[in-house]
């Protein structure tokens, strides 16, 4: 079903865990339907997401994809982690089953997610 | 890298003996068994020879074996069949929860068409109660189809017992016999089953070949029409090859169906032992009574981790199971058979089960268990679930 490049990230998943210190949380999907995605980030005072993690429960696609959009956003500004789509994600995986695209959706929502709740807590 | 086979409810190996007595028939005894001439003569010979053979097996007679091309077909044909002949008398029909789609989804179906279809709840090993179905049954219940072995967590329903309210209130029974026939011993005529499915690949056999008993003197619609095969209630040219593949695989398993039970559950017990040894907060789903279970399953959830994470995991390490989670076909619904014995949703998507076969050892099942092991430890790491819950 899947394609090797997926299969090699489920198999050695990069960025797994939780960010130390983290200040962006963001956890997307819910336990009945099998998929859950957390990702946790630490970002600078210039905006600059410094380190990311992922925790997900759910199917090999969606392990790949939390990975992959983790290692995306690395290094990146908020104004461009939150340009990065699931399209992006997927190309990064070289394609994802039509029944697993929403595993990359949940990836995109997930670090908007997390930026949300830091800007809301960066208000506060 | 090692490949291990623990499947075998999905599909089994085709015996070498079948497999011998089959080659003939597709370049030497290759005639249409409906011929008449020498060619003709030989296959049905063959065919006539394989069907005593099968009869002889459930204790049915000859003439009560219709070849069909799959488990589902006999299913579809026992179900729709009995409704088609029988809609005068009824349009109601009692199923349980747990069957397999070939049963399940006909029901459902049949709805679409005017007839009422209760399904039967079943406990938490996933038993249907005779005293259920003695109060779901009506005056315009033509049919009870209930299956004699579940597929996934491997209970054996007390087929006779409710076979027996089935008839006292004047309706048929049906068993889907597909997981049972070559791990269950039984008789037909014991059981008093009007009518019992069986697929030829789940006990060795060849695919693409099932059968269904169909009692003597139950008036039957056809399945398919056409020629005169199948007592012109299945037409089609009939299968040589595989009608002889699965007569020959089905004598071999039931001339050692005892001692191979011994066997895989003997492997099958040491795995469940190891798992639950070394694994915590984890449900071993169906009964616990080996004596009311299929001796080669196993069925596992996994809490806070999904199946086929679980299933691919394992499938890197060579190891072959089956998920229990539909997400790993597609849609997002878990098993209906796991929700049905209560397991709750978001730990049924983390269930896997292990189904054993006779070439199986126990150093397989080591391994096996090693590597489930390993899994399990690294995706409950890799889950938002797992710490916080515990």
């Amino acid at each position: 079903m899947y394609n090797e490049k997926v299969m090699e990230v489920f198999k050695n998943p990069q960025h797994m865990g939780e960010v130390e210190n983290y200040n962006a949380i963001g956890t997307v999907g819910n336990e009945v339907c099998g998929d859950i995605m957390r990702i946790t980030m630490r970002i600078n005072p210039d905006g600059v997401i410094e380190d990311a993690k992922f925790k997900t429960f759910g199917c090999a696609a969606a392990v790949a994809s939390s990975s992959t959009a983790t290692g995306m956003i690395i290094g990146k500004t908020i104004d461009e982690a939150l340009k990065i789509t699931n399209k992006q994600v997927i190309t990064e995986l070289e394609g994802l089953p039509p029944q697993k695209i929403h595993c990359s959706v949940l990836a995109e929502d997930a670090i908007r997610a997390a930026i949300d709740y830091y800007e809301k807590n960066k208000k506060n | 890298m090692k490949s291990i086979y623990l499947d075998h409810a999905a599909t089994t190996p085709l015996s070498k003996k079948a497999l011998e007595a089959m080659e003939p028939y597709f370049c030497e005894t290759y005639g249409n068994p409906n011929s008449q001439h020498v060619y003709g003569r030989e296959a049905a010979k063959a065919v006539a020879e394989a069907r005593q053979k099968i009869a002889a097996c459930i204790g049915a007679r000859p003439s009560e074996v219709y070849f069909t091309s799959c488990g589902t077909e006999a299913d579809n044909w026992a179900i729709k069949g009995a409704a088609a002949q029988y809609r005068d008398k009824g349009r109601h029909i009692i199923t349980s929860v747990i069957e397999h789609p070939a049963v399940y989804s006909t029901c459902k179906q049949l709805e679409k068409y005017g007839y009422e279809v209760t399904y039967l709840p079943v406990d938490g090993e996933g038993f249907v109660s005779p005293e259920s179905l003695e109060g779901a049954i009506r005056e315009d219940t033509v049919l009870v189809s209930v299956m004699y072995a579940n597929n996934e967590i491997g209970t054996i329903e007390p087929i006779k017992e409710l076979c027996e309210i089935a008839h006292r209130h004047g309706a048929l029974f049906h068993t889907d016999a597909v997981q049972a026939t070559g791990a269950i011993r039984y008789d037909v005529k014991d059981l008093g089953v009007d009518m019992l499915s069986m697929s030829a690949h789940k006990f060795y056999g060849p695919k693409g070949m099932g059968a269904l008993y169909i009692r003597n003197g139950l008036r039957m619609e056809k399945f398919m029409t056409g020629g005169e095969q199948e007592r012109a209630h299945r037409g089609g040219t009939s299968n040589t090859p595989g009608i002889v593949g699965m007569s020959v695989a089905l004598e071999e398993a039931m001339s050692t169906l005892e001692s191979d039970g011994k066997y895989v559950a003997k492997i099958r017990d040491r795995f469940v032992k190891k798992v639950l040894d070394n694994i915590d907060e984890i449900y071993y789903n169906g009964p616990k009574d080996a004596s009311r279970r299929l001796p080669n399953n196993a069925n596992f959830s996994f809490r806070y981790i999904e199946g086929e994470s679980i299933l691919y995991s394992l499938d890197l390490a060579g190891i072959s199971a089956s998920s229990g989670s539909a997400c790993s076909s597609g849609s997002l619904e878990p098993s209906r058979t796991l929700l049905s014995i209560g397991v709750p949703i978001g730990t049924a998507h983390g269930s896997i089960r292990f189904s054993f076969g006779k070439h199986n050892t126990e150093e397989e099942a080591d391994y096996a268990v090693d590597e489930l092991i390993k899994t399990v430890k690294r995706l409950r790491a890799m889950s938002p679930l797992y710490k916080e819950k515990k």
